[in-house]
């Protein structure tokens, strides 16, 4: 770990009013000092503790966002460290874009539950409270480790993958020659490796590029279309994709999983989860149908359970009904066309949720759904959890890591440096994507060396 | 046969501490046990072979030279002995960064061995014994309930049933246990060269508790120089002005006339007559079974695995001034004897060589290290401590690291003091020894730059900065030694302060100098430290425009000088990232912490943690197996736990 100051987004990640980011650490000052502006020039590292400043947050020259911030130093604050909090604008994009900001300026994204651990670390806690601090550390890990490495795109992790192979290929062999100078010349090497650098850049441009629009890990609300076959699921999902033609979506231009669409409802960005595949199927294979839409329905922030009311309530049905009764669910009644034989008792005795009637096929109650999905939203019924925000943030901070490190690298060529000066960039760099893809180094160099080259003696 | 128990009986004499065998390991723990007013016992199956070099006839190479200049800066005797016995020296990787120089030195092997011997005779407090130890004794500590709570070691017993009642004893025993020696179906219970093995002890140590493994290592033949034709071979000479490897050697006394060494290749012949008889391979039969190093792989296993190299390189290298026997470097070898010969003769200008002594495998055994503190003493044994080869490391120079490391502490311990541990900030000896006794290892672990994660400021040239206030603490550093060394600091201070503040402008002689360098000119004013930044300048390049420099300079000074400044950006990042590592560092975790009642550790990180018992936050972190996550929550235990 190389940067000790750290840095996330403290409010929940909504479109609400208000947002706030709060950086902990020896750097905070200094950090703040770099990116926040105001009409009087005021540097906040030498205002008072526990004062507040109107001003600007500022990327270079660009303006991110008006904004409060508030300092407050060691070890009167939260985590007992020097921190600052900059209160913005609330919506996602906004708060996003602060932290990251933040970030480029010398913070890294905090570890899950790394505030409260430090804030316990420093004494700032009551005792009695560490279990319940370990709890958090515990838990956010689990979410993060699931989130971060399980849903890196297939594309993605390839491409980090080999980047990283190559980077340690080329390490071996500059470790080989000085290991063993006699038997391995690499006099002038630089040159040979500032074009494998050179490629190496440009891949890891496109992957910081692409996390910028597509986003390594699909973000919104969990959601999950469940339901059994012919009850309208796919009649619903091309009624609510038509109308997310109209609406800005985050993952334009990327490999799209053919199983997730991305939509934005009343302002909600819902990340669906497309069971629609076993609408065709029969019996057997639609047990197994229902068993795998389940299955994805068990890490969703959201169900959306479609009944046919024009049919009665069948064993599937009740299975459904039964798997999700601890979910949050949205139980959309459709084809209310049609003549109803379902009636709403009927389905309350055994889920008792909201319930709204809709008609795919004529298009109504889409605005209820909505309303009803916006109601559960701010009341905090449903809730997207930050930490694959979070991951993104972190998994971007670590290729702008890898892409600097590459870039030293070819400075020290272009300086003259000695070969033995490349590989501490170079294995940097190899770590910091070794942090995405969830790898650590351990013996990594070490084996190379051994399997790629001939050693002496 | 081993003593019968008419033959037991009790040496009176008053002992501390007891090193068994005497190699480069047992040679530094026993010097440095008896400096440190220790009356020490050495024992060796040989007094003949003290400190004896049954491999490679050189000390130091990349980053094992490295070793050696820590070791004199503690206070250890390696650096001094090749410096009175080396015939030829080599700075290895001079077009490189200062954190590569690796200085290394052929030795002649006699006159090591009889040099080390004579150190070890006339030092004070040390006795030296040829005996093999088959046990070691122990008792049993208990508490005041009288519960057994541990052992501790009370005597060690020999071949001969000689029992020496000592405090503390430091196994040294290099690849003398069970030692068999091995090339084609042949095999002998030997340890190297042909000399006594120690059958008995792995027993004793077994009945201790303690864990073995078997690893096995090779060294190839030594030939006749009479049967060599030199005239096909590349003639490697040493370099022109030698640096000596201690702190305390005079450079000018050390220049000498240097013997060559010499350079050939195997050839597809050579592949050829490898690849017919892999057969009869020891290995392939399956007669070795113990665990070799993949560094210095066999000529056999070379030409199996990067079976695209065509050839070879073969380095003919003298073992000493007053014998014909030169080593065959880069073709260690266990196939049968007919076989060595036709391999050997098919390689250019060893047509007719005459094989002095066959190449072979050999297969000894040596613990698990995880077994070991950091201070290398036994977690289960009090006052049982191991160095060298025996700890599962591979060469001298490891080897005599953490003798030193051994004996210092177990001096320590009796005279009550606080023993040592050097960490990976510190040295190639902390990374050495924290690799050891930290990370699962399936063969001899071999010393490697790209090991330590700080080398920019682990550099042989600035070793003494690093350890001797270290080895004046401990009392094996003389106070004028010390404080010749703070005298070098403060100038190395003073000039490095007055080179960042001292201004040159855009004069003709400035300009002048730079253009002779291939430098871009000035186009305003800048400071000396500037300059010397610059990668084809340097501190002695800009000498003649330095109008204050004082003349009273010298080399060492004007070394350190010269790096401070040029690569004073890459410093600085390392020095932040070892304060990031001394944080976990300090994190103590005490003996008596139960990880079944930390909540919330995965079942690996508690099976590991319990089986290795860190000392520190920093140590467990690097267990394989213990995650981020499991750190965290140990830090919220551990703070729990202080209060």
């Amino acid at each position: 770990m190389k940067k000790d100051t750290i840095a996330a987004i403290a409010t929940a990640m909504s479109n609400s009013g208000i947002g706030i980011i709060r950086i902990s650490g020896e750097e905070s000052f200094q950090i703040i000092d770099k990116i926040y502006k105001n009409k009087s020039k005021k540097i906040l590292s030498e205002e008072n503790s526990h004062t507040i400043h109107y001003g600007y947050i500022y990327d270079g020259e660009e303006i991110v966002d008006e904004v409060l911030v508030m300092l407050m130093r060691s070890p009167h604050s939260y985590t007992g460290e020097d921190t600052v909090e900059i209160n913005c604008h609330g919506g996602v994009y906004v708060v996003k874009r602060i932290l990251e900001t933040v970030i480029k300026y010398g913070a890294r994204p905090a570890e899950p539950g790394e505030f409260t651990k430090r804030a316990f670390l420093n004494g700032k806690m009551d005792l009695s409270q560490a279990e319940a601090v370990i709890d958090v550390i515990e838990s956010k890990n689990e979410y993060a480790l699931k989130s971060s490495i399980s849903q890196l795109k297939g594309s993605m992790q390839k491409k980090i993958s080999e980047v990283r192979k190559q980077i340690l290929y080329h390490t071996a062999f500059i470790e080989t020659a000085l290991d063993d100078p006699e038997h391995i010349n690499i006099d002038g090497y630089g040159e040979e490796l500032h074009q494998v650098v050179d490629k190496l850049l440009i891949i890891l441009k496109k992957l910081i590029d692409s996390s910028d629009n597509g986003r390594m890990i699909k973000e919104g609300i969990k959601t999950v279309i469940l339901g059994k076959p012919n009850a309208g699921k796919s009649s619903l999902l091309n009624l609510l994709v038509g109308e997310e033609r109209a609406i800005v979506t985050d993952i334009e231009g990327t490999t799209r999983d053919i199983l997730e669409e991305n939509i934005n409802l009343g302002g909600i960005s819902l990340n669906i989860v497309d069971t629609a595949g076993i609408r065709d199927t029969k019996d057997i294979v639609e047990k197994i149908g229902v068993n795998k839409a389940i299955q994805s329905a068990k890490y969703a922030d959201l169900v959306i359970y479609v009944v046919d009311v024009s049919r009665n309530l069948d064993e599937n049905d009740f299975e459904i009904m039964k798997i999700i009764q601890d979910k949050q669910v949205l139980i959309l009644l459709n084809k209310s066309d049609l003549e109803s034989v379902v009636k709403k008792e009927d389905i309350k005795r055994y889920l008792n949720k909201p319930m709204i009637e809709i008609s795919a096929k004529e298009e109504n109650g889409i605005e209820e759904l909505e309303e009803t999905l916006k109601r559960m939203f701010f009341h905090g019924s449903i809730f997207f959890n930050d930490e694959i925000y979070i991951t993104n943030i972190r998994q971007k901070a670590a290729l702008i890591d890898a892409y600097e490190s590459l870039e030293k690298v070819n400075e020290s060529i272009e300086n003259g440096m000695p070969e033995d000066f490349y590989s501490i960039d170079l294995m940097d760099a190899y770590e910091s994507l070794g942090s995405i893809t969830g790898e650590t180094i351990g013996e990594d160099l070490v084996n190379e060396i051994f399997s790629k080259f001939c050693m002496g003696k | 046969m081993k003593y019968s128990a008419n033959s037991v009986w009790e040496n009176k004499d008053e002992l501390d501490i007891a090193v068994i065998g005497a190699g480069h390991a047992g040679c530094e723990a026993a010097l440095a046990s008896a400096r440190l007013g220790l009356k020490t016992i050495i024992f060796t199956v040989s007094v003949d072979s003290i400190a004896l070099m049954p491999c490679n006839p050189n000390i130091g190479g990349s980053s094992k030279g490295h070793l050696v200049k820590e070791i004199d800066a503690l206070g250890g005797e390696m650096g001094k002995v090749i410096d009175k016995t080396f015939i030829q020296s080599k700075m290895l990787n001079k077009s490189k960064g200062p954190a590569v120089h690796s200085l290394r030195a052929q030795a002649d092997k006699m006159d090591y061995t009889r040099t080390m011997r004579s150190v070890l005779e006339n030092q004070e407090n040390l006795e030296i014994k040829q005996a093999e130890v088959t046990d070691i004794l122990t008792e049993d500590i208990k508490d005041t309930d009288g519960n057994v709570i541990g052992k501790r070691v009370v005597g060690v017993q020999t071949y001969s049933g000689c029992i020496y009642h000592c405090k503390a004893a430091i196994l040294c025993t290099g690849t003398y246990l069970k030692a068999r020696c091995i090339y084609g179906d042949v095999s002998q219970y030997t340890g190297p060269n042909g000399l006594q093995a120690a059958n008995y002890l792995t027993d004793s140590l077994k009945s201790l508790g303690i864990k073995m493994y078997r690893f096995k290592t090779g060294t190839p033949a030594r030939i006749d120089r009479n049967s060599i034709d030199f005239s096909k071979m590349e003639e490697q000479f040493g370099d022109e002005r030698i640096v000596p490897f201690s702190f305390t050697t005079n450079e000018d006394d050390i220049q000498k006339e240097q013997i060559s060494c010499w350079l050939t290749y195997t050839n597809e012949k050579t592949h050829e007559i490898i690849r017919n008889s892999l057969d009869r391979s020891p290995l392939f039969s399956g007669m070795i079974e113990g665990t070799g190093p993949r560094y210095c792989p066999s000529i056999e296993d070379k030409v199996v695995k990067f079976a695209d190299k065509d050839r070879h390189q073969v380095f003919i290298e003298p073992e000493g001034i007053h014998t014909n026997e030169m080593y065959v470097g880069g073709m260690s070898s266990s196939l049968p004897e007919d076989v060595q010969y036709e391999m050997y003769r098919s390689v250019s200008g060893l047509e007719n060589v005459k094989i002095v002594r066959n190449a072979y495998a050999i297969e000894y055994d040596c613990i698990d290290a995880r077994q070991l503190y950091a201070t290398l003493e036994f977690k289960e044994i009090d006052g049982l401590y191991s160095g060298g080869q025996f700890n599962g490391s591979s060469g001298y120079e490891e080897a005599a690291a953490q003798g030193l490391v051994a004996g210092i502490n177990a001096a320590l311990k009796l005279l009550g003091r606080e023993q040592i541990t050097i960490d990976r900030s510190e040295g190639y000896i902390g990374v050495l020894i924290d690799d050891l006794v930290t990370k699962e290892s399936h063969e001899p672990y071999r010393m490697m730059t790209s090991r330590a994660e700080y080398r920019l400021l682990l550099r042989q040239d600035n070793a003494d900065q690093r350890l001797t206030k270290k080895g004046y603490e401990i009392g094996l550093i003389s106070k004028e030694r010390y404080e010749h060394l703070l005298e070098k600091e403060a100038r190395i201070e003073e000039e490095i302060d007055r080179l960042l503040h001292t201004n040159v402008g855009t004069s003709k002689e400035v300009q002048t100098l730079l253009e002779e360098n291939g430098s871009t000119l000035l186009s305003s004013g800048t400071t000396l430290a500037e300059l010397i930044r610059r990668p084809e300048l340097s501190y002695e390049v800009i000498s003649s425009i330095d109008k204050q420099r004082p003349n009273d300079i010298s080399l060492e000074v004007a070394e350190q000088v010269n790096i401070n400044i040029k690569y004073d950006g890459y410093i600085k990042r390392q020095k932040k990232q070892v304060e990031q590592f001394k944080k976990l560092e300090k994190k103590r975790i005490p003996e008596s912490i139960n990880y079944d009642d930390v909540k919330s550790l995965r079942i690996e990180a508690v099976q590991k943690l319990k089986k290795l018992k860190p000392q520190s936050i920093g140590q467990a972190s690097r267990i394989s197996g213990v995650s981020p996550a499991d750190i965290s929550v140990l830090l919220v235990y551990l703070e729990q736990y202080r209060k």
